[in-house]
């Protein structure tokens, strides 16, 4: 007979079914490797593509059931909430999308496909698990998990340099961001004690607050900070996204983002160490502005909407930058539409970008775009559809998205952030729109072959263009729900909000005239 | 339908009517002459559909009217609040009325892209008449950003040689100017929890909204500025002469007709609606920047060597009464400036379809290149000075009306203003009448121009509509006014007290 509390550290099977995504990505990944040598070389680009679209749908399918069975397993390593379903389903979606326009990419770049959607599977399983840690140990180890697939992928174009240079550099300065992270994890195991953000969050109430909390934060939004692309830790991006093949930047630029998000959110809005929204702050207002201004003069497309994401970050980081003033649950349920709604518009304008590069990736200049909205109609309106979602203009998810992170902003009376949001939301505007004046309003200066729609990216454009409208025209549906899990985010004393005695400024700080 | 549900829905009927035609024609074979048709019976039926509107209208009421209140978003608290006053009414008749002509006016002269033409026209027309119907403040700034896109991509893809420059300013101008107005929209929502018009205006009224007193200022601006640059106000206008020369004909007649009415209409509203106490405040710098818009526009219109050019001045210096109307908080002036508003919508974009018919057939608004042509072109010749006369202030005809009744406003807040205003009428008399002298008097000064046709039927449907309604604003203009006083009046209410002390000196 087993002692009681050793009983109780083996798994039970509801443990299983709370990580029941990530094994069933898993062993589908370790399928498509297994078969990726036994089929030939011809079948193998469709095949294995298949088994990778059929694990990411039924890890959609497990998701739904491990929803049923909502808590922790694992000896509490790992949470099952409203907050872990919604970027389950997030992650794995876009997976599912980029795997369906990564189908026609990988064979016109002539790129062996076994180890490419396994790759994507285990990254998948990665970002997963750390979207429902709520061990920061674990968060990290899911952490590596995610960067380690995406580091590989980034140099997935073997034959150019520049996709070569791309996962050298991305994979260097991410392992040291990493470092930072787990640094991070270390110094607050030092200070609480544990590792567990929960229990973390109990002792930082109950006691006061040490100098090693405050460092163990900032160096943990170090790590965080380098996946997201937040300035200051942004450097990589346009180098990055300019080398990674188109597909997988529409992954990376998602993906590990809402995952990284995910665990940002969590660890913020949990635990209670004071300081840090001034940090956020600052963070978000430098991304905004250095991504759109660095954007303003990109002629590359890629290097266009890589700068382009560095400014989401910092939009989306003002919905962070509200925590500890009164209504929490309005900044994180704004943070979690705005992760799904800029995935949706940025992974269609990828698949749009991966399908017009053509072999080697050859056309992605501005120049390449004159005339697009001649040659092919249908395309250049939906990418239009996807940039105007960017720039923010009504009836796109891009909208409600920026409506609901002004809005939290504003509530925490941080004027003066909002303010730089909306100016920079129309600098913004200027970019995007250069995209949409050259494709429609330039004519065609050179050849550049038109290529039909295959169903693949034709299925993937028509999920993202669904989900970019659906968010615009009916957003509710979407943002109660992250409403209803921001509530299990948040501590449950309310009282430990204002007791932390980081008040943001008064409302009458707007300045006399 | 029961009529109670008619005039529940009736307001998004008329709003989304051409929505639905543009969605319609997405789906619409390439055949360029049934897209037309079909764009034309959509722009007609949703006229006839927004003339039910003044016909069934409540004139001595002064509250909104054909009021439909939906919850559209539970969180944040956005409804689907749409209505009318006397206020809004007519400029949402006036886009239904400008449409149709348009399309009639883009007949001949859109022979490229057809399909893409009409949908992004329609689009436009809801966009627009939603920026008059919604009294919920989001909705509002959704309709607005919205007339954005599709009027840039009318200059940007139909426009002339500089058209990219020219839609890439207006969009930067426009969006810039709007996300102020954004942030005060959303400042007000974090402290008064709604979105909602009336719900604001009542607790602002109240004095129930924490901090109002240091934010006013600001906010009052923040609305400011994006209507300005709308209107444009000066200096604010550099947009404007760009946009409107590049523009395609049918861009021009709702960019001059109907989106600049949508500023001076945002002051009415939310300017003097919200923040009374503020606009009484800044209403002296106000007023002077519109005197020098009057004046300054006019005299550069009068040095315009290109036809559009001029006439786009020529707005600038009309808008700028109306604004001079808003700003001088008196009954005859804000009815003149509504005037002012309608009369300019039927007479400049009469102006700029007949500045298009030349264009169609010489390819150039120079001027310069014309002469005499009353030999060749009668009717066309007539035509235009019927449109010329009515907006330079012909008494019958409408032009005279509103600025009349904002000259006797002017009068009635600071009489100096009113005399520099009045200026500005003979101002418009010169550049108007010296444009025809020298395009339509004397003898044929080119050869080429001997042979041009005169106007053709689609073009004598799209101009003769504007100089019947100009005709019939300038005889009966009670027929409008009945509607806009009683809702002037409403506006006026927070400034009763000022006005008596102003016209008591």
């Amino acid at each position: 007979m087993l002692p009681a509390a050793l009983l109780q550290t083996i798994p039970q099977g509801v443990d299983y079914v709370r990580i029941l995504p990530e094994l069933i990505l898993s062993v589908f990944g370790i399928v498509v490797m297994v078969l990726d040598p036994l089929v030939d070389e011809e079948k193998s680009q469709k095949l294995l593509g298949f088994i990778g679209l059929g694990g990411a749908l039924a890890g959609l399918l497990a998701t739904w059931y491990m929803a049923q069975s909502p808590g922790l397993a694992f000896s509490n390593m790992v949470k099952v909430d409203d907050f872990s379903v919604f970027f389950h389903f997030l992650i794995i979606g876009i997976a599912a999308v980029v795997m369906l326009s990564s189908f026609e990419y990988m064979a016109v770049q002539r790129i062996r496909a076994g180890e490419y959607y396994a790759l994507i599977l285990f990254g998948t399983v990665g970002m997963a698990l750390m979207s429902s840690a709520v061990e920061l140990v674990l968060i990290f180890i899911a952490l590596e998990i995610s960067s380690i697939s995406t580091y590989i992928l980034t140099g997935f174009r073997r034959n150019e340099a520049s996709s070569s240079e791309a996962s050298l550099k991305y994979f260097l300065l991410g392992s040291f961001a990493t470092a930072f992270f787990l640094y991070g994890v270390a110094l607050m195991f030092g200070a609480t004690g544990s590792t567990n953000i929960d229990l973390i969050s109990q002792k930082l109430q109950a006691e006061p607050v040490q100098l090693l909390v405050f460092v163990a934060m900032a160096l943990m939004f170090v790590g965080l900070g380098f996946k997201v692309a937040a300035a200051p830790f942004h450097v990589w991006t346009p180098d990055v996204y300019e080398g990674a093949p188109a597909p997988v930047v529409g992954l990376m630029s998602t993906a590990p983002k809402a995952a990284a998000f995910a665990v940002l959110l969590r660890v913020v809005f949990t635990i209670n160490a004071p300081g840090r929204s001034g940090l956020l702050w600052v963070a978000a207002a430098l991304s905004m502005t250095l991504g759109n201004v660095g954007a303003l003069v990109q002629s590359n497309v890629k290097r266009l909407l890589a700068y382009s994401s560095i400014a989401h970050a910092g939009y989306l980081l003002m919905a962070f930058a509200m925590t500890g003033s009164g209504d929490s649950i309005a900044g994180i349920s704004a943070a979690m539409f705005y992760t799904a709604a800029y995935a949706a518009m940025n992974l269609g304008a990828f698949a749009v970008v991966s399908h017009f590069a053509n072999a080697g990736e050859r056309y992605v200049t501005l120049e390449d775009y004159e005339g697009f909205g001649r040659s092919s109609p249908l395309l250049a309106a939906t990418l239009t559809i996807f940039l105007l979602s960017l720039i923010g203009i009504p009836l796109t998810g891009g909208f409600f998205a920026k409506f609901y992170v002004f809005n939290a902003a504003m509530k925490a009376h941080l004027i003066w952030l909002t303010l730089v949001g909306v100016i920079n939301s129309a600098i913004g505007a200027y970019y995007y729109l250069r995209l949409i004046v050259v494709m429609y309003m330039r004519e065609s200066r050179k050849e550049v072959p038109v290529t039909a729609i295959p169903l693949g990216l034709g299925v993937a454009l028509a999920i993202s263009l669904v989900a970019t409208v659906y968010l615009g025209i009916l957003p509710n549906r979407i943002l109660q729900f992250a409403q209803h899990s921001a509530q299990e985010l948040t501590p449950p004393q309310p009282s430990a909000i204002s007791a932390n005695g980081e008040q943001m400024p008064p409302p009458a700080a707007i300045p006399q005239p | 339908m029961s009529t109670d549900s008619w005039s529940t829905y009736i307001l998004t009927f008329v709003t989304f009517a051409p929505l639905v035609g543009a969605l319609l024609l997405l789906v619409f074979p390439r055949r360029d002459r049934d897209i037309r048709i079909f764009a034309l019976v959509f722009s007609l039926l949703t006229f006839l559909l927004a003339l039910h509107l003044p016909v069934h209208f409540h004139r001595s009421v002064q509250g909104f009217q054909y009021e439909i209140d939906r919850q559209w978003i539970s969180t944040p608290d956005i409804h689907y609040h749409m209505a009318l006053d006397g206020i809004s009414l007519w400029l949402v008749v006036l886009t239904t009325f400008l449409t149709p002509l348009c399309v009639l006016i883009s007949w001949k002269s859109v022979h490229d892209r057809v399909k893409e033409f009409f949908i992004l026209l329609l689009i436009l027309e809801t966009a627009l008449i939603g920026v008059f119907t919604s009294l919920d403040l989001f909705l509002f700034y959704f309709f607005w950003e919205s007339t954005l896109i599709p009027m840039a991509l009318l200059i940007g893809i139909f426009g002339h040689e500089r058209k990219v420059y020219a839609a890439v300013k207006f969009f930067m101008y426009t969006m810039i100017a709007s996300v102020f107005m954004l942030a005060a929209i959303l400042w007000l929502y974090a402290h008064t929890g709604s979105f909602d018009f009336v719900v604001i205006r009542d607790q602002i009224a109240r004095g129930r909204v924490p901090n109002l007193p240091a934010a006013a200022q600001w906010l009052f601006l923040g609305f400011f500025l994006a209507f300005a640059v709308k209107v444009p106000l000066f200096p604010f206008h550099t947009w404007l002469p760009d946009a409107h020369v590049e523009a395609p004909t049918a861009g021009s007649v709702l960019l001059a007709g109907v989106l600049l009415k949508m500023g001076t209409y945002g002051m009415l509203r939310f300017n003097l609606g919200l923040f009374p106490e503020q606009a009484r405040h800044n209403a002296p710098w106000i007023m002077i920047l519109a005197l020098i818009g009057i004046i300054y526009g006019a005299l550069v219109a009068m040095v315009q060597p290109n036809m559009k050019k001029l006439i786009a001045y020529s707005s600038v210096s009309h808008l700028g009464f109306v604004v001079l109307g808003i700003f001088s908080f008196t009954q005859a002036g804000l009815n003149g400036a509504m005037f002012v508003m309608l009369a300019h919508g039927v007479s400049t974009g009469g102006l700029f379809m007949l500045a298009g018919i030349l264009h169609e057939r010489r390819h150039t608004y120079e001027i310069s290149e014309f002469g005499g042509l009353a030999t060749p072109m009668p009717v066309y010749a007539a035509s235009y000075l019927f449109i010329v006369l009515a907006s330079l202030g012909l008494p019958l005809l409408n032009g005279f009306i509103g600025e009349f009744l904002v000259l006797t406003g002017a009068f009635q807040a600071k009489p100096v203003y009113g005399v520099l205003a009045a200026t500005g009428v003979i101002w418009s008399a010169g550049y108007l009448l010296w444009l025809f002298q020298r395009v339509f008097y004397g003898k044929v000064t080119k050869p080429v121009n001997l042979s041009m046709r005169d106007m053709i039927g689609f073009e004598k449907a799209a101009v003769w509509p504007c100089a019947v309604a100009a005709l019939l604003m300038g005889v009966a203009p009670i027929l409008w006014l009945a509607a806009i006083d009683p809702a002037v009046q409403a506006a006026l209410t927070p400034f009763t007290q000022v006005v008596s002390k102003v016209v008591g000196q």
